[in-house]
């Protein structure tokens, strides 16, 4: 009985040694949340895969944690969004080179009320100043991610340490993009996120966005191979191409075309 | 909530639509933590079987152990699975992570502990039963391990259906060492929750309903299966 159980479920399932799984060309890109929350790679993929028969699988986590994937080696391609730390990756002798993608820019979304007053504003330093001086609401990422790290530089410019602050207005999610942008939804607060993500978002609540068009808020794209030196198992030859395609024409114009409701979202800007 | 409840209909009856790509990822979810209940019962149910029976000193302290870690935090086994499977890790070579068997493997850390400690309690109780009966054959504590655990076949499906429910269910290890890679990695729960970062909140819901309905399934298959077979053991004495 039960035997005959297990036999059927295992043909059923298609749990036998050969089938499924199989293996074909393919690389392993780290990335981050908002190239993948965004659609973003879903939308350009299926081109170079079409062209060149090599699987993109995508594991989008935030910028920290995929260059700490990197330098283990878990990965043969890095798309991430923090040039600072994309150049000490490099210099470190984890990538071989950095190149630059695209780009989009950061927002500051927040409860339409609008408590700081700031909607409207083009000084993301001066905004962040008024959440701060009148202790409202405000949900950072505290990931270590690319957008993390560029709050952090703007908190710095304002000369304020928010994190002395943590657990009372100050609101670290420890969190993706999209999941601090539902916890900013959920409690009213403000937020920063790259504006891919926010237009992509599907539970906005009573945000919006309040402060944009800051050339501090420009958001950096950068794709780098992983060292094979440094990891023998790096598909260095597939990863190559697949940056070679993502800063050619090709995959530039793929990116320039992605629309969601009729806005682009990135801007390809590879030299 | 209005606006929220069409949603949600709208998600439930879009997925039912038969979206083939949902299904490959029921599919996968299915087979992963399937293999892996299978294998955490070859090496779980053997063990409890034995930690039953035997008689050693620091048993107590290996019980007490083996139940604890049913409550082993599914993030800690991912990690511990990516430290292992990592190209910086001592298994780096066998590339497996970011595929299904990376999954399973993860699955496996989380459920044999279930399926070790369930099982030493079934078996323990049955040992007692028969502890003169075996005693007078002869029988050695530990040569009596395969009759008990098929004497106690029928109770163990339900220590089967328990690792079952935790594996299915199980997303923080399974996104670590599966990295939710599309086509794929991705399963119920990962999808789940990529669908809620992303703020469909009515679509994560919808595949939540699909996810239960599968458990659900799954547990009553297995419950029909497991009262005609009792019938048949009732008919056979």
């Amino acid at each position: 009985m039960i035997p005959d159980f297990l036999r059927a479920s295992l043909v059923a399932l298609g749990l036998t040694a050969s089938a499924g799984w199989a293996e074909e060309p393919f690389i392993i890109v780290q990335s981050t949340t908002s190239t993948q929350n965004s659609g973003l790679l879903d939308y350009i993929l299926p081109g170079f895969e079409a062209e060149t028969g090599i699987d993109v699988r995508v594991v989008a986590v935030g910028t920290g944690q995929a260059i700490r994937n990197a330098v283990n080696g878990d990965g043969d391609v890095l798309l991430v969004h923090s040039k600072p730390a994309e150049e000490q990756f490099v210099a470190d002798g984890w990538g071989v080179q950095r190149f630059d993608v695209m780009y989009n820019d950061f927002v500051l979304v927040g409860p339409k009320s609008d408590p700081a007053g700031i909607a409207g504003s083009d000084d993301i330093i001066a905004a962040l100043a008024a959440v701060a001086e009148a202790k409202l609401p405000f949900v950072s990422r505290g990931d270590d991610s690319g957008t993390h790290k560029a709050e952090m530089r703007h908190w710095g410019a304002a000369g304020i340490d928010p994190t002395a602050a943590s657990g009372t207005w100050y609101r670290e999610a420890g969190a993706g993009m999209g999941a601090a942008l539902n916890v900013a939804s959920g409690m009213g607060a403000y937020v920063l996120t790259d504006r891919a993500t926010w237009l992509s978002f599907g539970n906005r609540g009573d945000q919006e966005i309040l402060v944009e068009g800051d050339p501090r808020l420009f958001n950096q794209y950068g794709v780098t191979l992983v060292n094979p030196e440094k990891h023998s198992g790096v598909r260095a030859a597939a990863g190559q191409r697949f940056i070679d395609w993502l800063i050619g024409p090709d995959g530039q114009a793929a990116i320039e075309s992605y629309m969601l409701d009729g806005q682009q979202l990135f801007f390809p800007n590879a030299n | 909530m209005q606006e929220f409840a069409s949603e949600f209909t709208q998600a439930l009856s879009l997925i039912l639509e038969g979206d083939s790509e949902l299904w490959a990822i029921v599919l996968l979810s299915m087979r992963v933590s399937v293999f892996a209940v299978l294998i955490s019962a070859l090496i779980g149910m053997p063990l409890g079987a034995a930690l039953a029976v035997a008689r050693f000193p620091g048993r107590r302290a290996l019980i007490i152990l083996v139940n604890a870690l049913m409550g082993f935090p599914p993030v800690v086994a991912g990690l511990l699975v990516y430290l292992m499977l990592s190209r910086s890790g001592p298994l780096g070579i066998l590339e497996l992570l970011y595929t299904p068997t990376a999954m399973i493997i993860a699955q496996v850390v989380l459920v044999t502990p279930i399926m070790a400690a369930l099982t030493r309690q079934v078996v323990e109780m049955l040992a007692e039963e028969y502890s003169e009966q075996l005693r007078s054959l002869g029988v050695s504590r530990l040569a009596s391990v395969p009759v008990l655990l098929w004497d106690a076949r029928l109770a163990l499906v339900t220590a089967l259906l328990a690792g079952f429910g935790r594996a299915i269910a199980e997303v923080g290890a399974v996104i670590i060492v599966g990295g939710n890679i599309n086509h794929v990695t991705r399963v119920m729960t990962t999808t789940i929750a990529l669908e809620t970062s992303k703020g469909n909140l009515a679509l994560a819901l919808a595949l939540g309903v699909i996810l239960v309905g599968l458990a659900v399934a799954v547990n009553a298959m297995v419950s029909v299966l497991t009262l005609r077979a009792e019938r048949e053991g009732v008919r056979h004495a």
